[in-house]
């Protein structure tokens, strides 16, 4: 078909490529999307103008160049993203080619690739928000071509009840198709680069960096009440060796059962975590009857056996109130004793006080934490830079730090006076989701305090952070910091309506998550369970997909054949009143005129005999009576829907 | 307000003819639409009394004609008498110049007599001796003839049957209207004491009103599915003509003037299919005329969207 395209279809078209690539352009290379941006421009212009289309050779050139310069990007064009750059290039220059339906034909159907192809990159809601977006876009041009001149809106929703009328049908296929582990889209080289989280060792600054990004680090859905703020602590990375400057993990043994005893109240939740590379699982302190998949370290932060490259959800239990390390190994004790021989020696000096001859552990644990209360430190984002003797600097100079500096500080003066201590780092907190009751964790959560090993007690959990500034602990972050701080967007007591905002949409986000994306072969026989289908094995699910997809056929031809043959809006409101009339067991005749109908129905429901007439003899008029006015129809309409029949 | 004064009429017949309010009221759509009323009954319902109520309440010029064996065209149509003093023939108008005719008893005359006044009701016009006599208007014809089956009648072939826009039957009154009627008094001196409702002058501006009422394109499709539903049906012989057509839309549209609308809804067509469509529908099985049981099957099977 050599049609000539239609005004307003190639408007839909140059629509349709717009909300196509638009997304992409997160990912595009910046000169892909200008020369995108430029194309696509290019396409309206002459569309406006109905000038000519461009000379092919010239389209050739743009063409070659494209894919030239993608080849010099990429250095290859295998892989996802040389991929969707040569398609988004070529959507958008056989858009300004595009002459006869054909073209258009092919321009849809590289629209609905690259819908495809969002995948790849990113699977949050919003992106599926768009790309739903793109698809009826395309939906709706491809009817375009089809159809003469609609209004937007009837063309809309017409797009819109095609893709409808695919929805039983993706239902059947999410449910049943059989899963194969590992992410739904995501590649496998795509979890090694790029994600943020905690780090195994611990420098100066490198928490306060990690504190300003809002992004989520985990959710935890508890069953039951939470536990109380100052028991929300969740493991990372204890780093036990100091070099005199940063701060890094010793070695330690995993097992299969824990190092400790675990007692106190018991807490159930589900932590979903997003991937961050690592081994370590941020488990609250301290976990009991670990899951398979999932050993405990000897410094009692639970592991996975393989790094969290995908966003994984296990079901954990955590008892806060265990004292582990009563007997606590001798070589662990004595790496948690170990300093630099050199460096910082105003903390020494000031430990060598505390640690005056016949003092306990106890005592110069009690007095280092008396000199922490009283001196006064400010907790601050920004702290200055640190000196080559970092401890001393924040301890006698600057007196201002993050939770790393107090962390650290105060491990390093309880080893100067001969205590065994060590820093933890992992996060603490969370904020609770009122939305779905849903405890949010975020990488501003991060956090570093410190654990101090007591003679016939253990290991005890002190956090030097909370002494400077209590409110970090109890309340958050941002009513910790002095006033005059400048805080991101979200944390600001201001922004509370974004703040709300942006529970609802995490809320979403996390159902989206869990349901759609999380859904793997763990949920999907869990589900299927739950309707009594044991075996879920691929056989049978093919099985059960494919009857599923008969019955869906068979359904949909009985309703397009069943359905009455639905005329305009008038005859649409009439219908609606014969429903109605049907409802209270007045079923007008096939052959039954509508005064008749109406006459026979206001007898019957004496209370609205008045208006049953009233609309039978409007609707009698606007039918009958040409033309039928657009606004009385509407009104009509609504006044059938108004009325409620006794 | 001319379908007030249609109202009007209605009431006063009504009061005179009793229980048979339905009937009054398609002889007058029959007379809006312009058309001519046949009534085929036994003798004794009424039919006169009708023609007769409806000259007189509009104040129609009235003449009755006696269909007999024996009468012949010249006594319907007039006859040229030789004028002496002219030395010329004149002609002698016969009954047919009237704006009512009761045609009594038609189908009792032979086929000649009968075509002479169809054909005078057709043309609304008599050609006598090459001289061209236009009949007054309005023109209205009642006739009236007894069940084909009794003795001494000659049926009125199709073709003339489909001059008249309506047959209708009067059947036998409703127990209570019956009951008046015994009981009240004569009827004839109640129609001589009846003074004229309506003018002939108001019957032809209803008339010109009834041909201006809007027929939407939905109530035209609808029409033209009843006509085919009639060609398909296989309980008649043949279905209803095209000129059939133009007669049910013509007689929905006077009926629609008379309930006070200036457009036609498919119950208008509804309520003179059987008396428009009766008496040009035949059975296949029989060759009799469409029973009320067939038409009202017919109707039944043409659906109406909503």
């Amino acid at each position: 078909m050599r049609a000539e395209l239609q005004r307003d279809t190639r408007h839909w078209l140059i629509a349709t490529a717009c909300l196509t690539v638009a997304p992409h352009t997160l990912w595009l290379p910046s000169w892909l999307s200008a020369l995108c941006a430029i194309l696509l421009g290019a396409t309206l212009w002459q569309a406006a103008r109905a000038r000519r289309a461009l000379p092919r050779m010239l389209l050739l050139f743009i063409a070659l160049a494209a894919a030239a310069a993608i080849k010099l990007h990429f250095g290859h064009f295998f892989g996802k993203d040389p991929g969707i750059a040569l398609l988004a290039a070529l959507l958008c220059l056989k858009l300004l080619e595009s002459r006869s339906s054909r073209d258009a034909r092919a321009v849809i159907l590289l629209a609905f690739f690259l819908q495809l192809g969002l995948f790849l990159n990113d699977q949050t809601l919003a992106i599926a928000a768009l790309a739903l977006c793109g698809t009826l876009a395309a939906t709706v041009t491809l009817q375009s071509l089809h159809l003469g001149a609609q209004p937007v809106r009837v063309r809309l929703r017409s797009g819109a009840m095609l893709l409808a009328q695919a929805l039983p049908l993706m239902v059947v296929l999410f449910i049943f198709f059989p899963r194969i582990p590992g992410p739904l889209w995501g590649l496998p080289a795509d979890a090694h680069s790029g994600l943020s989280g905690l780090s195994d060792t611990m420098a100066p600054g490198s928490i306060s960096e990690l504190i300003l990004s809002e992004a989520i680090a985990f959710r935890a859905a508890f069953d039951g009440p939470l536990p109380p703020p100052e028991e929300r602590y969740w493991r990372g990375p204890v780093l036990s060796e100091f070099d005199g400057r940063s701060w890094r993990e010793a070695r330690f043994s995993t097992a299969a059962q824990p190092p400790y005893v675990a007692a106190g109240p018991a807490y159930r939740y589900r932590l979903t975590l997003e991937p961050h590379n690592r081994h370590w699982l941020l488990a609250l302190d301290y976990t009991d009857q670990a899951p398979p998949g999932s050993r405990y370290a000897s410094d009692y932060k639970l592991l996975s056996t393989r790094p969290l490259r995908e966003r994984i959800r296990i079901d954990l239990q955590a008892r806060p109130q265990t004292r582990p390390g009563a007997q606590e190994d001798a070589a662990v004790l004595a790496a948690a004793r170990r300093l630099p021989s050199t460096g910082n020696p105003r903390a020494r000096a000031l430990a060598a006080q505390f640690a005056a001859p016949g003092a306990t552990p106890a005592e110069i644990l009690q007095r280092t934490l008396e000199h922490f209360r009283d001196a006064r430190y400010v907790y601050t984002l920004n702290p200055p830079l640190a000196a080559a003797d970092s401890v001393d600097d924040f301890l006698f100079d600057s007196r201002a730090g993050f939770c790393e500096h107090f962390s650290s500080a105060f491990v390093f003066t309880l080893r100067a006076a001969g205590l065994a201590a060590r820093v933890v780092t992992g996060y603490q907190g969370g904020e609770l989701n009122p939305v779905d009751g849903v405890l949010v964790v975020r990488q501003s959560h991060a956090h570093a305090w410190a654990e101090v090993w007591l003679p016939g007690e253990g290991w005890r959990r002190v956090d030097p952070t909370a002494l400077a500034a209590p409110a970090r602990i109890s309340t958050g972050l941002a009513e910790a910091l002095p006033a005059g701080t400048v805080l991101p967007l979200l944390m600001r007591a201001e922004f509370s309506w974004l703040r709300q905002i942006r529970q609802r949409w995490e809320a979403a986000s996390n159902h989206w998550n869990q349901w759609v994306l999380g859904y793997d072969r763990e949920r999907q026989h869990e589900l299927l369970q739950r309707f009594g289908i044991g075996d879920t094995g691929w056989q049978r699910l093919a099985l059960l997909m494919s009857a599923g997809i008969a019955l869906l056929v068979v359904a949909l031809l009985a309703w397009a054949y069943a359905r009455p043959r639905r005329g305009d809006a008038l005859d649409r409101a009439w219908a609606a009143l014969c429903a109605k009339g049907a409802g209270r067991g007045h079923r007008r005749q096939a052959w039954e005129g509508p005064l008749d109908y109406g006459r026979r129905l206001a007898g019957a429901c004496p209370a609205q005999a008045q208006e049953v007439h009233a609309i039978a003899t409007e609707y009698a008029r606007l039918r009958y009576r040409p033309p039928a006015d657009g606004d009385a129809v509407r009104a009509l309409a609504q006044r059938i829907r108004r009325l409620k029949l006794q | 307000m001319p379908h007030q004064r249609a109202q009007q009429l209605l009431e006063a017949a009504s009061r005179i003819i009793l229980g048979k309010e339905h009937e009054l009221r398609l002889a007058l759509t029959c007379a809006v639409a312009g058309g001519h009323l046949l009534i085929e009954d036994v003798p004794g319902v009424g039919k006169t009394t009708l023609a007769h109520v409806i000259a007189r309440l509009i104040g129609l010029h009235y003449q009755r004609i006696q269909f007999t064996s024996d009468l012949l065209p010249a006594d319907i149509l007039g006859v040229s008498v030789f004028d002496r003093d002219n030395s010329a023939f004149r002609f002698h108008p016969g009954p047919v110049f009237a704006q009512l005719i009761l045609a009594d008893e038609i189908n009792r005359a032979t086929p000649k007599t009968q075509s002479a006044l169809l054909e005078a009701m057709e043309e609304q016009q008599v050609t006598a001796d090459g001289q061209t006599f236009t009949l007054p208007a309005p023109f209205f014809v009642i006739a009236t003839q007894n069940p084909t089956t009794q003795i001494g009648t000659f049926p009125l072939p199709e073709s003339q049957l489909d001059r008249f826009l309506m047959r209708i039957r009067l059947g036998y009154p409703a127990p209570a209207a019956e009951r008046a009627l015994l009981m009240g008094e004569d009827r004839r001196e109640l129609l001589q004491r009846s003074a004229a409702v309506i003018t002939p002058q108001d019957l032809v501006d209803l008339q010109r009103d009834a041909r201006q009422v809007q027929v939407a394109e939905r109530l035209a499709d609808y029409v033209h599915r009843l006509l085919a539903a009639t060609r398909q049906s296989p309980a008649f012989s043949a279905g209803l003509s095209p000129r059939a057509g133009l007669a049910l839309l013509a007689a929905a549209r006077a009926w629609a003037l008379i309930d006070g609308r200036d457009h036609v809804l498919p119950e208008d067509v509804q309520a003179v299919f059987e008396a428009v469509a009766g008496h040009r529908l035949h059975l296949a099985a029989d060759g009799r005329n469409a029973s009320s049981q067939h038409l009202r099957t017919t109707l039944e099977a043409v659906a109406l969207p909503g």
